[in-house]
């Protein structure tokens, strides 16, 4: 066991956090909630980021820190919170599979990440063993979200819970990526929220409500 | 300058479609938007026959025999299939199932679109490569909601999500592209992400680490190019939108999907000096065809079965991308070019025949050549044309495939064969009543545009007889480029 520095034991700390909030997230059935622990989980990432910028020195990380914070902690979250609020969808069905259950299968899938994550770690440059198994981890856990939730609304915060498990590999795993590539992820992840924003209102207004079962009308053997 | 041209164009065009609004004139700018591009692209391909292969912009963009052809390509439908949703838009305001609020939309987006194929084509960059394939999608999600029926938000919500998740694998896949990289590139380099960089380097990439990302690149782009089992966006996307958006997407978007992963195969092969990857696209490849072929038979929307024909031809191609060798990526890039085309125009004639029928369902098309001589004949052409009866080039890109299926894979060959029969029955079968039989439809507000529909097949029959030499040129070098056995 080699000795952890100050930094990296924070940096860990991190990550784990990043874990609880995906597995926190994966039984919150309040869609209010699960923003908000989306937000806490934008928040720590930009913790992580300016960890790390601290640490190397990286110019270019504080700029990443930065837009971490103003749209997954600020916009993004507020966002939501006001397409709640107009549309009305405050919790979600009870998910196609029971809390403990996903919690389950859930365990099994965080093992199965870091045996994944093995070869990476060991290519990785930042030397955060955990980090890399935990990003996949987050990766798998917002998929398995996405696979059992049945309102739209916690589909959405489940596809950007995996782009912040995605965003998060990325800087575990080499420090990020270009910027030029993590303004235009940004870019689009911005643009994504926006047409699902009109998205949602279609289906309101068609629907009535935000159900996906509503939408389950194209079968293949219409 | 040309590629600058190429790029500014489109997104001025977005941007002053989505200003303008609902211009009277409006589909005619979007027309005249679109031939500028074509313009532009064909300056840039005269650039690259008197140069040879362009780096520009600090190394962003890198032009070469693989993308040049499709970048051209790309154009020229996007400005046919501009041309074409002229009347046929203008038909569906008249018959009220778009508001001119929304054709503005249609509009805007349309360019949008446009501009980000041509990027994520001519980027040099896998980051922005990415960028852009996810903008193609949010670009098309509006536009496949078009109508806003229950049908066509379902489709549009589906292709958003499984899209979305697709995509945000090819992310992950490209991130583990940066990290092996890193080590050998240098960490902090903005050269790590660069294709040309990377494919000097390919060799002393981590095979591990490649190998994963491989896989995480397929299965994002491959949900964008339809691969069985990760088409199911598919079909729905193209029956639900508006007809100019089934022919562009499955005429160029899939392509676009395609090239992408093409490229991460040259790499990660390059890396691992065994054939998984290429195993991989043979695998997919062929369930893709296999399974579509069959699914063709269940089909009773028109738009619908002609989708299910284009997973069928991405799988042929991507099976040919998986075969290797010159003589397979040569007639993979020419199936690339001619279904493009021809599928394309089938969307055309297919969608003229549904607006005169007032419907989709292929049992309530009937007697097209009595109603309306040219749109029978092209649905009847095209058919043949995608089916694979010679002259057409498909014809030729096909017998070049299973031929060099016969040495390379021969195991594979009595399976395609197969699912080409099935798949000549299933749309024969179908098509022929459609085109003969006893008339029932009605006349349009105005007259189709079916110059496209014969342009294109026009040039499918011409590449399946002469293909002209700077395009041979092309496919040559970038099939050696692709690499194979």
């Amino acid at each position: 066991m080699t000795h952890l520095t100050l930094g990296q034991q924070l940096l860990d700390s991190c990550a784990a956090l990043l874990l609880l909030l995906s597995f926190a997230m994966l039984s919150q059935r309040r869609v209010v909630t699960l923003v908000n622990l989306y937000a806490v989980q934008g928040a720590v990432l930009t913790a992580a980021t300016l960890l790390l910028a601290w640490r190397t020195g990286e110019g270019h990380l504080y700029l990443s820190a930065a837009l971490t914070l103003g749209l997954k902690v600020a916009f993004l979250p507020w966002l939501l919170h006001r397409l709640i609020r107009r549309l009305g969808v405050y919790w979600d069905t009870e998910p196609l599979l029971n809390v403990s259950g996903t919690m389950l299968v859930g365990l099994v899938i965080v093992v199965f990440a870091f045996a994944l994550a093995q070869p990476i770690t060991l290519l990785a440059s930042t030397a955060t063993r955990s980090a890399v198994g935990i990003a996949v981890s987050v990766v798998l856990l917002a998929f398995l979200m996405m696979i059992t939730r049945r309102k739209a609304m916690s589909q959405v915060v489940g596809f950007l819970s995996m782009e912040n498990g995605v965003f998060f590999g990325a800087m575990s795993a080499s420090y990020g990526m270009p910027m030029v590539v993590e303004l235009g992820v940004a870019l689009d992840v911005l643009v994504g929220v926006l047409v699902l924003g009109v998205f949602f209102f279609q289906i309101r207004e068609r629907f009535e409500s935000l159900d996906l079962h509503h939408l389950e009308a194209l079968k293949e053997h219409e | 300058m040309e590629l600058l041209l190429l790029l500014a164009v489109p997104i001025t065009g977005a941007a002053l479609l989505g200003i303008l609004g609902a211009h009277r004139r409006a589909p005619e700018l979007n027309a005249a938007f679109s031939l500028a591009t074509l313009l532009a692209a064909g300056a840039l391909a005269a650039r690259v026959i008197r140069h040879g292969d362009l780096l520009l912009g600090a190394e962003q963009f890198y032009i070469d025999p693989f993308n040049v052809f499709l970048v051209a390509l790309t154009a020229f439908v996007g400005l046919t299939t501009a041309l074409f949703s002229r009347p046929y838009m203008r038909v569906e305001l008249e018959h009220g199932r778009v508001t001119p609020g929304r054709l503005r939309l249609y509009h805007a987006m349309y360019q949008l679109f446009m501009f980000t194929m041509l990027l994520a084509l001519t980027t040099n960059n896998m980051g922005l490569m990415w960028v852009a394939m996810e903008g193609a999608t949010l670009s098309t999600v509006l536009l496949v909601t078009l109508y806003r029926t229950p049908e066509s938000l379902e489709a549009g919500w589906k292709y958003f999500i499984l899209c979305g998740v697709g995509i945000a694998q090819a992310l992950f896949g490209t991130i583990l592209l940066y990290v092996a990289a890193g080590k050998v590139l240098g960490a902090q380099g903005m050269t790590a992400l660069l294709w040309t960089h990377l494919d000097a380097v390919k060799s002393q990439l981590e095979p591990t680490v490649l190998a994963l990302a491989f896989v995480f690149l397929l299965i994002g782009y491959g949900t964008k190019v339809g691969l069985v089992p990760l088409h199911s966006w598919l079909p729905d996307a193209h029956a639900e939108g508006p007809t100019p958006i089934s022919a562009v997407l499955s005429g160029l978007l899939l392509n676009v999907a395609l090239y992408a992963v093409v490229r991460s195969k040259v790499l990660v092969e390059g890396a691992l000096h065994s054939r998984l990857p290429s195993m991989m696209l043979m695998g997919f490849g062929l369930l893709s065809v296999v399974l579509a072929s069959l699914l063709l038979w269940r089909q009773r929307d028109i738009k619908r079965l002609f989708a299910y024909s284009s997973i069928e031809h991405m799988g042929i191609a991507t099976f040919a991308f998986g075969m290797g060798g010159p003589m397979a990526n040569f007639a993979a890039l020419l199936h690339m070019t001619v279904h493009s085309l021809t599928k394309s125009s089938i969307f055309f004639t297919a969608g003229h025949a549904a607006q005169k029928a007032g419907t989709q369902l292929m049992e309530q098309i009937r007697g097209l050549i009595t109603l309306s001589p040219t749109v029978g004949w092209g649905l009847m052409l095209g058919s043949l044309a995608i089916l694979g009866v010679p002259p057409f080039g498909v014809f030729a890109s096909e017998f070049l495939i299973l031929t060099t299926a016969m040495h390379a894979q021969p195991w594979a060959t009595p399976i395609l064969l197969g699912a080409l029969a099935v798949a000549f029955a299933g749309i024969f079968s179908k098509v022929q009543p459609m085109v003969f039989g006893e008339t029932s439809g009605r006349r349009l507000p105005h007259p189709p545009a079916l110059l496209p529909v014969f342009a294109h097949l026009a040039i499918v029959l011409m590449l399946g007889l002469y293909i002209p030499p700077y395009l041979a040129e092309w496919y040559r070098a970038a099939a050696h480029l692709i690499g194979g056995p």
